[in-house]
């Protein structure tokens, strides 16, 4: 891959070297070992930064950026806001018929889990990463890659969880 | 004015969207599949085939696909192949390049410069590759499965397929892995198995109704890296044209009914 790509935009060179979960999820087809999986996952849990107080942000705003599916490629401008794709996988507000069907659907998944500060933690933390979680889900490492900015997945947090989401109707 | 009749079709299609989605979806398809204007593109694939061009102003018409120089019928349908004049493996695109440099006497760079075009322009490699598949219609699936470098090929497609890589840790399998799935409203086939493999490779290149342009496989695949994330992969790369080879070769039996129309 090193001979047959080249870099264009934002889009480098380092992409194409294989880290430690990519190289293990190749490797196993996505069946990694269980220990080495249970290992791997809690060097990704490390990465998760957590910002400080609530994790809830704003929830219309989270839904623009469920919708977008901008970001990182090598046609995107650089520092330009991203999105997080999440529609091209997952149900999520019941307006919205346009979704994938990858992901599990989340629709009204904040209607049982309710807002306790342990349940934003874990939404914002499978969100930044993943791979903490299941190390070789298909789902991006979206605040690890540096695709999201922290108010970005808080505002997510926000559409996942607060009960005023279309999405918990 | 066939632009304006999809147009209308993928309104309508909108329009009753909710009723009853898969059904929709299917009739959709189905009046885009009526009247193709893939043909169009094979008409001044045509032209620009039998057109002289290149510091040796000749055509295309001696280019030998793998079936002998200027031999058209079929040669589409047993691509990618192993290739002893180049001594590697190659895919159509990658062989009308070659072709344009050795042939034409063209500059690779010139040559390569503008590999995807337009609604309002297509390239050079969409035109030709437009009308040579054309010309492969009704022939089976059949691309180089017996010298050392085309097994190499195939092997080394089938790995890409599965290896994941990019900024979003993405592979082939990450869409095209489990049965039954969409990415928003696309169903995904699932590639590396030949029922699936073999519908879509007898109608690849193909003309996309949503963006109006004709498109190839080294178009797909360059495509589906970007939004993979990772950097551009090099048109005509051994990378390329492997995983076209995987693909193909997944699909060998069916008998080629292309240039085809996708959404």
């Amino acid at each position: 891959m090193q001979r047959d790509f080249h870099p264009r935009g934002q889009a480098t060179m380092e992409r194409v070297v294989q880290d430690g979960v990519q190289r293990v999820c190749t490797e196993s087809h996505d069946r990694p070992p269980p220990e080495l999986a249970k290992a791997l996952e809690a060097d990704q849990m490390k990465t998760i930064v957590y910002p400080e107080g609530s994790l809830m942000g704003d929830w219309k705003r989270g839904e623009t950026i469920a919708q977008s599916g901008r970001g990182l490629t090598w046609n995107d401008k650089p520092g330009e806001p991203a999105g997080g794709s999440c529609y091209n996988c997952h149900e999520l507000s019941p307006q919205e018929l346009s979704h994938g069907t990858i992901g599990p659907s989340l629709r009204r998944f904040g209607k049982t889990r309710g807002t306790s500060p342990e349940v934003q933690r874990y939404v914002y933390g499978k969100i930044y990463n993943a791979k903490a979680y299941n190390l070789c889900s298909q789902m991006p490492r979206l605040g690890a890659s540096g695709t999201l900015t922290a108010a970005q997945i808080k505002d997510l947090v926000a559409l996942l969880l607060d009960p005023a989401s279309p999405l918990n109707q | 004015m066939r632009a304006l009749a999809f147009g209308a079709a993928l309104a309508l299609a909108c329009a009753a969207y909710g009723q009853d989605v898969a059904k929709e979806i299917q009739r959709y398809r189905q009046m885009v599949a009526e009247g193709s204007p893939a043909e169009l593109f094979e008409l001044d694939g045509e032209a620009l085939w039998k057109k002289p061009q290149g510091p040796k102003n000749i055509s295309l018409e001696r280019c030998d696909l793998g079936e002998g120089p200027g031999v058209l019928k079929g040669a589409y349908a047993h691509l990618p192949r192993y290739f002893k004049d180049a001594d590697r493996v190659m895919d159509l695109e990658t062989r009308l390049l070659y072709c344009m440099t050795t042939l034409q006497g063209r500059n690779r760079e010139e040559a390569a410069g503008r590999v995807f075009g337009s609604a309002d322009r297509p390239s050079e490699f969409e035109l030709l590759s437009a009308y040579v598949a054309g010309q492969s219609r009704g022939v089976r699936i059949e691309p180089g499965m017996s010298h050392p470098k085309e097994k190499a090929s195939y092997e080394l497609g089938r790995a890409l397929y599965f290896y994941r890589v990019g900024a979003w840790d993405f592979s082939c399998t990450s869409c095209h892995g489990e049965e039954g799935k969409r990415i928003r409203l696309q169903d995904l086939p699932v590639l590396y198995k030949p029922q699936y493999a073999r519908p879509v490779i007898a109608t690849w290149p193909a003309y996309r109704v949503s963006t109006s342009q004709f498109i190839t496989l080294q178009w797909r695949m360059n495509d589906c890296y970007r939004q993979m994330r990772t950097p551009e992969p090099t048109f005509g790369s051994e990378t390329t044209v492997a995983l076209i080879h995987f693909l193909t070769a997944t699909a060998r039996g069916e008998t080629y009914h292309g240039p085809g129309n996708k959404r």
